[in-house]
């Protein structure tokens, strides 16, 4: 387990209950609780839609653990320092790779430097989980779908490698295993799941899955654990709500408050992950 | 009909196996050996050994694919085409062409293998299929097109086969003389056999061009159908059927003149054919230069900051050399020396050839890696360079194309026999080996040609 200290207060980048620290931190089963709460009060209409969408990924797979959920992410870029600030790579990025055993050179959460004309800002870039997602609509073999959450998986059991996934996604977010992947300590070939990702397989590709094996159990994904600013958020598009550990919000009405965006809206891929500009950049149009 | 000698001569070529043969053969079969060698060590420590890296996942065994499935379309034109539209010149030169289109899909339909992470997952493309992926519309093309060609090549070649049965049964191998009496399936050449056979041929003829366009559209959709800069283009699917006919009849045209001086084919092959051929080039040189005029002026027009970046790298940037060779020594210089007529020669139009598969190789290189180059996302521009590994599969993909080529040359007449003695006398060039008065003549007049 690493600890990264921040300014006075110690925060697990590894632990799935937040608590140490001296801020509020949310534990997994409140984390539970207010999710159920929030439910309750979340407006019928909106939830209809979305309802709809679930169930017809319902029907696709057999009962499964996260039904009913259509998970989402909120990056806030306000917050995002690109952990240059605490003179540490970027936090999210080392607990994503820590957790699912990744080469530091092919990480599955890259945090880009943008350049504006203003400056530069970071931009975390995990899987974007799309609705439409051009990697699973290549896939010769099917081993890249969505699970009934939304997820884009990988079965690295069935991938023969063709790489037509990677050519395919505008996002550049998947990566491949050119050689034998690392150790997996504690983890044996038995027991991989493509909601797990590990171990990986050498062949075959594999990529960010919002840490789908731990949101069934109501435990957000590693990298929203180890940012120390709580700039991710993780939630259900169903529920309409979203976490970063710390705080709760109403999923649609923080987009929109905020001017939320996605990547490339204009492949019309319909991403699961949305931003929230920071630091006073213009994002989306020419300054000019 | 054909004269004695001249039948004699076609039936000799395989019974000879001179030291060239066996000199190239052996060099051919060590460099293909050592290329399964560098795909076992490939097998063995995974694809880590190539350039290859998750910026441009795809390398230069994808532009051999590219590369193969358009010379493949050589026998598509000369054969079907040309017969269609009765060109009686083609006769003596369909065989080769159609044997390029066979060995030429074996050795593109490999290199996908080559490039798979999992080869031994192969076969799930067929039980986990999924029709909405480009990938399995290349499978189902080309497997379709390699059915095809080889049904082409193997009916033409069933006279020639009773040919060879009934003249050269005590003067071959009992082994070869077991494969011609297989093979020529009872062929006795009676009307009734005979008709049936150009019925076939005439209906394969038709099927297999349909089949054959279809092939390299479906090739350029694996790209066409991603949203990357260079790729996305609708243009693609005529821009690259055009330019495999373009690198097909530059094959023909190479392996032509091989075998022409080989096999002392003079009185068969003369500077008609390749003329001819080259006129046919010089149309798909000049297709393609529009078509790639029209592809990079239209990337170019606008003002999309990617599109702009892919063509800088093209144009002046790290993919620059390979771009303008392209251009120059694979479209400019060919169309020149087909064009002039003091260029023209045989020597001329094959060294124009060669120019234009190599240019065309290269044009299949800037085509595949630079669209990957340019980042997607913001970060540097990444490079790639071909490793040994990949260097010695690409050499062994084109020695072992060329000992298919001449394996199939030794054992079987790389000139179809009866359609050339089938030849009308008004044919033109053919009528040089045909047993008419002026014959004689016309030799002199069709090996002075070059």
């Amino acid at each position: 387990m690493k600890v990264v200290g921040l300014g006075g207060r110690l925060r697990r980048t590894h632990d799935l209950n937040l608590e140490g620290g001296s801020h509020v931190a949310v534990s997994r089963r409140q984390f539970l609780r207010r999710l159920s709460r929030l439910a309750v009060a979340a407006s019928v209409p909106a939830g209809l839609v979305q309802l709809g969408r679930s169930r017809r990924a319902a029907r696709a797979a057999p009962a499964a653990a996260g039904q009913g959920r259509q998970w989402a992410m909120v990056i806030d870029l306000r917050k995002c320092e690109g952990c240059v600030t605490i003179d540490e790579p970027p936090q999210c990025t080392v607990a994503c790779g820590e957790t699912h055993h990744l080469r530091p050179q092919q990480p599955w959460l890259p945090v880009y430097e943008v350049a504006t004309e203003r400056g530069s800002y970071y931009q975390p870039t995990p899987c974007m989980q799309c609705e439409n997602a051009p990697c699973v609509k290549v896939c010769p073999v099917g081993a890249t779908y969505h699970d009934p959450t939304g997820v884009v998986l990988i079965d690295n059991q069935v991938c023969i490698g063709c790489r037509m996934c990677m050519a395919a996604c505008p996002y550049g977010a998947r990566t491949f295993n050119w050689t034998d992947p690392p150790e997996t300590p504690g983890v044996t070939a038995e027991q991989y799941t493509p909601e797990s990702s590990v171990p990986q397989r050498r062949g075959t590709v594999s990529k960010c899955m919002f840490c789908a094996h731990q949101a069934v159990a109501g435990r957000l994904p590693a990298c929203a654990q180890g940012c120390p600013m709580d700039a991710i958020y993780f939630g259900d598009l169903v529920q309409d709500v979203a976490t970063n550990g710390k705080e709760l919000v109403r999923l649609s009405e923080f987009l929109g408050e905020n001017h939320a965006y996605q990547l490339k809206p204009e492949y019309g891929t319909r991403p699961r992950v949305h931003y929230i500009a920071g630091h006073g950049e213009v994002f989306g149009r020419s300054l000019r | 009909m054909l004269k004695d000698e001249h039948r004699d001569h076609l039936l000799g070529m395989v019974l000879k196996t001179g030291r060239g043969y066996r000199l190239a053969s052996g060099l051919l079969l060590a460099i293909a050996a050592w290329a399964v060698f560098a795909w076992t060590y490939q097998l063995r420590h995974g694809l880590a050994v190539t350039g290859l890296h998750d910026r441009i996942p795809w390398g230069i065994y994808i532009v051999a694919f590219v590369f193969f499935i358009g010379i493949s379309h050589a026998g598509t034109l000369v054969s079907a085409i040309l017969r269609l539209s009765g060109a009686e010149w083609r006769r003596p030169i369909t065989r080769m062409a159609e044997v390029i289109t066979a060995v030429a899909l074996m050795m593109g339909a490999v290199m996908p293998l080559v490039d798979l992470g999992r080869p031994e997952r192969i076969l799930s493309v067929f039980t986990l299929g999924r029709l909405e992926s480009p990938i399995l519309w290349d499978l189902i093309s080309i497997g379709t097109y390699l059915t095809g060609s080889l049904i082409y090549l193997y009916l033409p070649l069933i006279p020639d086969l009773a040919m060879l049965r009934d003249r050269l049964s005590d003067r071959v191998s009992p082994l070869q003389r077991w494969l011609y009496r297989t093979l020529a399936l009872g062929w006795q050449d009676t009307p009734r056999q005979r008709q049936r056979l150009e019925r076939v041929l005439g209906i394969m003829a038709i099927l297999i061009i349909p089949i054959a366009v279809s092939v390299h559209t479906v090739v350029s959709w694996i790209f066409a159908m991603t949203v990357r800069p260079g790729w996305h283009s609708t243009v693609f699917g005529p821009y690259f059927v055009i330019g495999a006919i373009f690198s097909g009849i530059a094959g023909i045209i190479t392996a032509m003149y091989v075998f022409r001086r080989i096999y002392r084919l003079e009185a068969f092959i003369t500077r008609q054919h390749f003329v001819k051929l080259a006129y046919l080039m010089l149309t798909l040189n000049l297709a393609y230069i529009y078509f790639t005029f029209a592809e990079y002026l239209t990337i170019g027009y606008g003002f999309a900051p990617k599109e702009h970046l892919l063509l800088a790298l093209l144009f002046t940037g790290p993919y620059a050399g390979a771009f303008w060779a392209f251009v120059v020594a694979g479209l400019v210089v060919p169309a020149l020396v087909v064009a002039l007529p003091w260029t023209r020669t045989i020597g001329g139009i094959t060294i124009a050839s060669v120019l234009v598969n190599v240019g065309m190789w290269l044009k299949r290189f800037v085509i595949v890696v630079p669209s990957q180059a340019a980042p997607q996302m913001p970060y540097e521009i990444v490079f790639y360079q071909p490793t040994w590994v990949e260097w010695s599969i690409m050499a062994g993909a084109v020695a072992g194309f060329m000992l298919l080529y001449i394996t199939f040359a030794r054992y079987f007449p790389i000139i179809s026999i009866w359609e050339v003695a089938e030849a009308p006398t008004a044919a033109g060039v053919a009528s040089s080996v045909i047993a008419t008065p002026a014959s004689a003549s016309a030799i002199a007049a069709g090996v002075a040609d070059d």
